[in-house]
């Protein structure tokens, strides 16, 4: 039995294929324009016996295959469970939402919180920052940790965010330690999201943001918690549907 | 059999235009009411028709930025909007208008409306049942009985106070009638509907005719439930609404509640349960008015112990699955006291619960569907 599961977020589409409890393929393609016509394209050479759509993109893809869907947030709970039993704290930052999510010991949502409303905080904020800058995405996490000292950056919308980093620049300040700074707002809004909803015991951080290896060290000292990073943090969310997928 | 009743509801809605205006024809006078704390029975006292107004949709709102803040609760802007664009016409209807100071945001709103319409704005109290605060709402009560005299020319009897009352009594009967009929499991009633006949009946002027088509929808929905009829299945997930009002245009929540296969049964708002509490008639009229219109447990009212009582009745009550919060954009009471409903909640029934804050437009519809979705999964 080959159970599949796709996650057809805002910034990037992943699906994965699941055997026997083993990952047997995992791949990812950016969402572009058209998210139905890229979610055909990654799995066009596939095989599998069921599939399971999560993601924004779930009840489109519900209508094309006759799939079943679940929210995100269910998914990241299976998938932060299958790299992790004893998961009880999910944080994911994707490309444009953030959440955080409290399971009991059984695996079950008890309660979870969300910011979808901007990027506020989110990869697609990280992104535009480095750009910004003049970073890759690859070398902007590296910068921020080598940076002597952190430069406060006040606004969380990336739109003064981004006004707020070019006058900085402008002042002649350090790209390094702006992009400290930016890490740390990125990681300070976390923090309290997951206060509120989770304030204790060890984080499964997932999403395509945890492979950023600066965020997770500074989130770490914040918090002052254990963070568990999957290896494919980015997968989390496909890995719990077709989960899910070969439940049913 | 229930297809014929809204049917029904439709037409007496089409009509009450015209009753409303065949009333002022004859030398009546109709007096427009905004928020539930303000005694509706001081107008039917003096033979005018009481009238909500319109605050529950998006379409006005862009009118009302003109003056008012972008950042602010979608019902105050609505309110507004409606009054400022001349595109309501009860607010046309209305001779005057009874406001009250629930919050900042309407109070000061308030002040702008009355240069397009006069309002007579009573101080509401933010504490509820001792004298300190009960003896000057009563005040505020006595007067507004006075400017109701002034502009209908009628001298209102504690005779005339005693009949309102017990004319609204039983209008407020027959609404507790009707939103009880989802106590059954499953219920006969979606959500959506109850919501359109809440708020269709409010506008009616005939009170009598409101009394009549609920009742008659309760007899049929409790047919329903005998005979095992209903939209739902006996494990379709049993929602209660709690938080701000909710009317036609400001009920995306709901349907998206509803189109994700819950029903939403219960609704601990202004727009639902909290308009059930009835007036003692035994007393002094003044004073019952004054005592059960303060009761009202709206989040402006501080410490509000009132909410917690209703909440428990009604999660027990109507067999609840799961609670959803909800708040309008930029209301700070409901948002804060947001937090203590979850930990009730969570504490009290271990039941999941959702706070979601948003306004009338439609823009984050499928960012709610996911949360709601979510939500729906923890059941």
């Amino acid at each position: 039995m080959v159970s599949a599961g796709i996650d057809i977020g805002s910034r990037s589409i992943e699906c994965v294929l699941i055997e026997n409890g083993l990952i047997k393929a995992a791949r990812k393609t950016d969402t572009g324009y058209d998210p139905m016509s890229q979610a055909k394209k990654l799995i066009a050479d596939l095989s599998f016996d069921s599939i399971l759509a999560t993601g924004y993109g779930r009840n489109l893809f519900e209508l094309e295959y006759d799939s079943k869907t679940v929210t995100e947030i269910k998914a990241h709970a299976k998938g932060a469970r299958f790299s992790f039993p004893e998961a009880l704290t999910i944080l994911d930052i994707g490309g444009q939402d953030s959440k955080v999510i409290r399971l009991d010991i059984t695996g079950k949502v008890v309660r979870f919180e969300m910011n979808d409303r901007c990027a506020a905080g989110t990869g697609k904020f990280l992104e535009i920052m480095a750009q910004a800058l003049g970073f890759s995405m690859d070398t902007f996490g590296t910068a921020a940790k080598n940076a002597q000292k952190s430069l406060g950056i006040s606004s969380m919308c990336t739109v003064f965010a981004e006004s707020e980093v070019t006058s900085l620049l402008a002042r002649g300040e350090n790209p390094e330690e702006i992009a400290k700074g930016l890490h740390q707002s990125v990681v300070k809004r976390a923090a309290a999201m997951l206060n509120r909803v989770s304030p204790e015991g060890p984080v499964v951080f997932t999403g395509g943001v945890a492979k950023n290896t600066c965020i997770v060290k500074f989130l770490e000292q914040t918090i002052h918690r254990e963070v568990w990073v999957p290896e494919s943090p980015e997968m989390n969310g496909a890995i719990g549907a077709a989960l899910i997928a070969g439940e049913n | 059999m229930k297809a014929q009743l809204f049917k029904k509801l439709q037409q007496i809605t089409e009509q009450n235009l015209m009753d409303i205006e065949s009333h002022k024809q004859n030398g009546n006078h109709a007096i427009g009411f905004y928020c539930l704390y303000a005694p509706t029975e001081l107008a039917t006292a003096a033979d005018a028709i009481p009238l909500p107004l319109c605050g529950t949709r998006q379409d006005p709102i862009e009118a009302a930025e003109e003056a008012l803040p972008r950042n602010l609760c979608p019902l105050i802007k609505s309110s507004y909007g409606f009054a400022a664009s001349d595109t309501c016409p009860f607010f046309r209807f209305s001779d005057m208008i009874v406001a009250d100071t629930t919050c900042d945001g309407k109070k000061k709103m308030f002040e702008l409306m009355n240069r397009i319409t006069p309002v007579h704005v009573l101080q509401l109290p933010q504490q509820q049942n001792t004298d300190l605060f009960l003896d000057p709402w009563k005040a505020e009560i006595s007067l507004l009985k006075q400017k109701v005299e002034n502009l209908t020319g009628k001298q209102i009897t504690d005779q005339d106070i005693s009949n309102a009352i017990q004319l609204l009594n039983r209008e407020r009967e027959a609404l507790k009638r009707l939103m009880d009929v989802t106590r059954a499991i499953p219920s006969p009633l979606t959500g959506m509907e109850l919501i359109e006949i809440l708020f269709k009946t409010g506008f009616f002027a005939d009170k009598h005719k409101g009394i009549a088509i609920m009742d008659e929808i309760a007899d049929a929905c409790e047919t329903m439930v005998q005979n095992g009829e209903s939209p739902f299945k006996k494990t379709t997930p049993r929602i209660l609404m709690t938080g701000v009002p909710v009317g036609l245009g400001s009920d995306k929540v709901i349907r998206i509640i509803e189109e994700s296969g819950a029903n939403v049964v219960a609704f601990e708002n202004c727009s639902g349960y909290k308009k059930t509490f009835q007036v003692d008639e035994t007393k002094d009229p003044l004073t019952a008015l004054a005592e059960t219109y303060l009761s009202i447990p709206c989040s402006v009212m501080s410490p509000n112990p009132g909410r917690f009582d209703l909440l428990e009745e009604m999660i027990t009550g109507f067999s609840v699955d799961g609670v959803v919060d909800l708040t309008w954009q930029a209301c700070h009471t409901y948002n804060i006291e947001a937090y203590g409903v979850q930990e009730f909640v969570a504490d009290r029934f271990a039941l999941p619960y959702l706070h979601i804050e948003t306004d009338y437009s439609q823009s984050d519809t499928e960012q709610l569907r996911v949360r709601i979705e979510a939500f729906l999964e923890m059941i």
